[in-house]
């Protein structure tokens, strides 16, 4: 009564929906589909803050270095302010969309948080997308930094009612702009709306030590009725036990384990060395049943 | 009874045996990639990647089918994934990405969206026609659209004053005054607009209504106020010498808003997030053919307005300006299209 075996996309989106809920599906052109990991909106503000951060050092270093080289030199002062207000505008313009459109995909925030940008239809990231997510930019965060700062302005310095009502409207017209990523499943903001993008996890690949040593002889020698006793969930839940580093917890489940299978402790047998043996025979048995299109999921299984 | 003593061999450990390298390989190759340019690549490695990044794919497809080791496949989910953003990553090189740009993408974006750019001339020039008829009935109306609080060119200045603002003395002009013109013009002030114009399209384009209408209001109270000091012509030539380039840059900018907008409001047979992804592309383009229009029209004013006094040529360039974007934008192309 075992279940036919799942296409790879059915297994994804089982894992998928295993993995919580931040993971998602993305097809390959190739057709394969990988589970991949978006950004929370804690990362994504995190990031943001970073880079806001890196903003303002560059532009307070740019006044700071255009002062110093201008300051007091005649005519030329006007072509250091020319050159400055060039400096301002190329930095807040293109801080984003210069890192974005690279490589990495990601500005420096991103890359400290360990995450990037990607299309959410999973072809490759245009240039055109990465500009437009960042001009809306323009928007989504400064125009509600624009605003708030004019609130302020107009209740310490007094600017009149009419600029407090606007200014107040202007915070929570933008602000809904600005928290638009908390309304929607997938944490876009509106420039990853309208680009096509998303903020996804940079995975980092960890490749641990094979698990089974090839060896002539098992000296264990499960019978299939003590290796029935298990399916795969199971046995991934064993390999987690064995991967992690020693502990009492081994002890328990091999005593489960025995139990369950009815085997009797014998003299001198090392836990640790039952656990290994059964998960390599385990792993076989249910590997041989996969070959066959046989997959018992778990003990109930089959 | 025991079954005889079997030797112990996986077939799942034997693939991962043979595959390994490989994945490792390409882990590698990966970490080297991402930490530096693509430069730091060999050639050797930059032919190896996609085949590398395939045979990993094949390698996931099998895992996922045959072996129950979990962190097999959760590397290789994560392997692939990154490789996959490096292989799919954004590629073409600069240059092949501004001459399609300049050859095909910003004219057809703007060949496509004539309605777009024809309801934000509307907007533009509508709110200029308004000031300007208001300002002929009343003077007055000029306070109403009055923008900055210093520029000394209202109604209350004379006549000579006026008309001394739309001439250099040459003795004036040096390469500083160009360059802070230049610069203050354009990165401080007409690409914001843009920029903003195009942005606060996702707003179902209503504020964009509203930048453009007021700009046209600022621009035609400004226009009626040297015209009812018979300085008209003048005007004309001061301000269209760059106003051609820049205005149009203007509507172009607020053209890509309402592409965005109509999307959102009437996405059609799409989802409203397929339609706007659909037209981001389009009004994108638009916008950053609006950047690079705004930076001819600021060194046209920088440069051209503060050197050149003489009304015909003024009016000459724009005229040329005029004939040479319409040409660029409209003419038949000849190919495919």
């Amino acid at each position: 009564m075992s279940e036919a075996r799942a296409s790879p996309a059915d297994h994804a989106r089982r894992t998928a929906r295993a993995r919580g809920p931040f993971a998602r599906e993305l097809e390959t052109p190739e057709g394969t589909s990988l589970t991949i990991r978006i950004a929370s909106a804690g990362e994504r503000s995190g990031a943001f803050l970073i880079d806001f951060i890196i903003l303002i050092v560059m532009m307070y270093l740019g006044s700071w270095l255009f002062r110093l080289i201008f300051q007091g030199a005649g005519d030329a002062e006007r072509i250091g302010y020319a050159l400055f207000l060039l400096y301002i505008f190329v930095v807040r313009n293109f801080y984003f969309i210069l890192f974005e459109s690279g490589r990495r995909a990601a500005t420096p925030g991103k890359r400290l948080l360990g995450t990037r940008v990607a299309m959410r239809d999973g072809t490759r990231l245009t240039a055109n997308a990465v500009l437009a997510r960042n001009l809306v930019r323009e928007v989504e965060v400064f125009l509600p930094v624009y605003f708030f700062g004019a609130l302020i302005a107009s209740r310490t310095m007094g600017g009149g009612e009419t600029a407090g009502i606007v200014a107040v409207l202007g915070v929570v017209w933008t602000g809904v702009f600005l928290l638009f990523p908390l309304f929607n499943r997938d944490r876009l903001r509106l420039g990853d709306l309208i680009a096509g993008t998303w903020v996804v996890h940079n995975p980092k690949p960890v490749l641990a030590a094979e698990m089974v040593q090839e060896r002539a002889d098992d000296p264990f020698a499960f019978t299939p009725a003590e290796l029935n006793a298990y399916g795969i969930h199971e046995l991934q839940v064993l390999e987690d036990i064995l991967r992690q580093p020693q502990s009492d917890i081994r002890a328990a489940v091999a005593a489960r384990i025995r139990k369950k299978i009815g085997r009797k402790h014998v003299e001198g047998e090392s836990d640790e060395a039952f656990l290994r043996g059964y998960y390599a025979a385990l792993r076989r048995h249910l590997e041989g049943g996969l070959a066959l299109g046989k997959a018992k999921r778990h003990k109930f299984d089959g | 009874m025991k079954p005889a003593s079997r030797p112990v061999t996986l077939r799942s450990a034997r693939f991962r045996a043979e595959r390994e390298a490989d994945w490792e390989k390409l882990e590698k190759i990966l970490k080297r990639a991402e930490g530096g340019g693509p430069g730091r690549l060999t050639t050797t490695e930059m032919m190896e990647l996609p085949r590398l990044y395939r045979a990993a794919i094949s390698s996931l497809s099998v895992a996922r089918a045959t072996s129950l080791d979990k962190n097999l496949e959760v590397y290789l989910e994560a392997l692939c994934a990154r490789a996959y953003f490096f292989v799919y990553g954004s590629r073409t090189t600069l240059w092949e990405r501004l001459s399609r740009f300049f050859l095909e993408d910003w004219p057809n974006a703007v060949q496509e969206s004539g309605r777009a750019m024809l309801f934000a001339a509307l907007c533009l020039f509508g709110g200029a026609a308004i000031a300007f008829v208001l300002f002929i009935q009343d003077p007055e109306t000029f306070w109403l659209f009055r923008a900055g609080g210093f520029d000394m060119r209202t109604p209350e200045a004379s006549t000579s004053y006026l008309r001394s603002t739309l001439y250099r003395d040459p003795g004036d002009v040096d390469i500083n005054t160009m360059l802070t013109s230049f610069a203050s013009q354009l990165f401080t002030h007409n690409a914001g607009i843009a920029i903003l114009a195009f942005a606060l399209g996702i707003a179902f384009g209503i504020p964009t209504v509203a930048l453009l209408v007021f700009n046209g209001l600022f621009i035609g109270s400004f226009y009626a106020l040297f015209w009812s000091r018979g300085l008209g012509d003048e005007l004309t030539g001061w301000l269209f010498i760059h106003g051609v380039t820049e205005l149009w840059a203007v509507v172009m900018a607020g053209a890509a808003g309402f592409v965005i907008a109509t999307s959102v409001a009437f996405p059609g047979d799409r989802t409203r997030l397929a339609a706007a992804r659909h037209a981001g592309h389009k009004a994108t383009t638009l916008i950053m053919g609006a950047i690079v229009m705004l930076f001819v029209a600021a060194l046209l004013e920088g440069f051209g307005r503060e050197t050149i006094n003489s009304d015909l040529i003024r009016y000459l360039i724009a005229g040329g300006t005029l004939v040479l974007w319409s040409l660029y934008f409209y003419a038949p192309r000849g190919g495919r299209r």
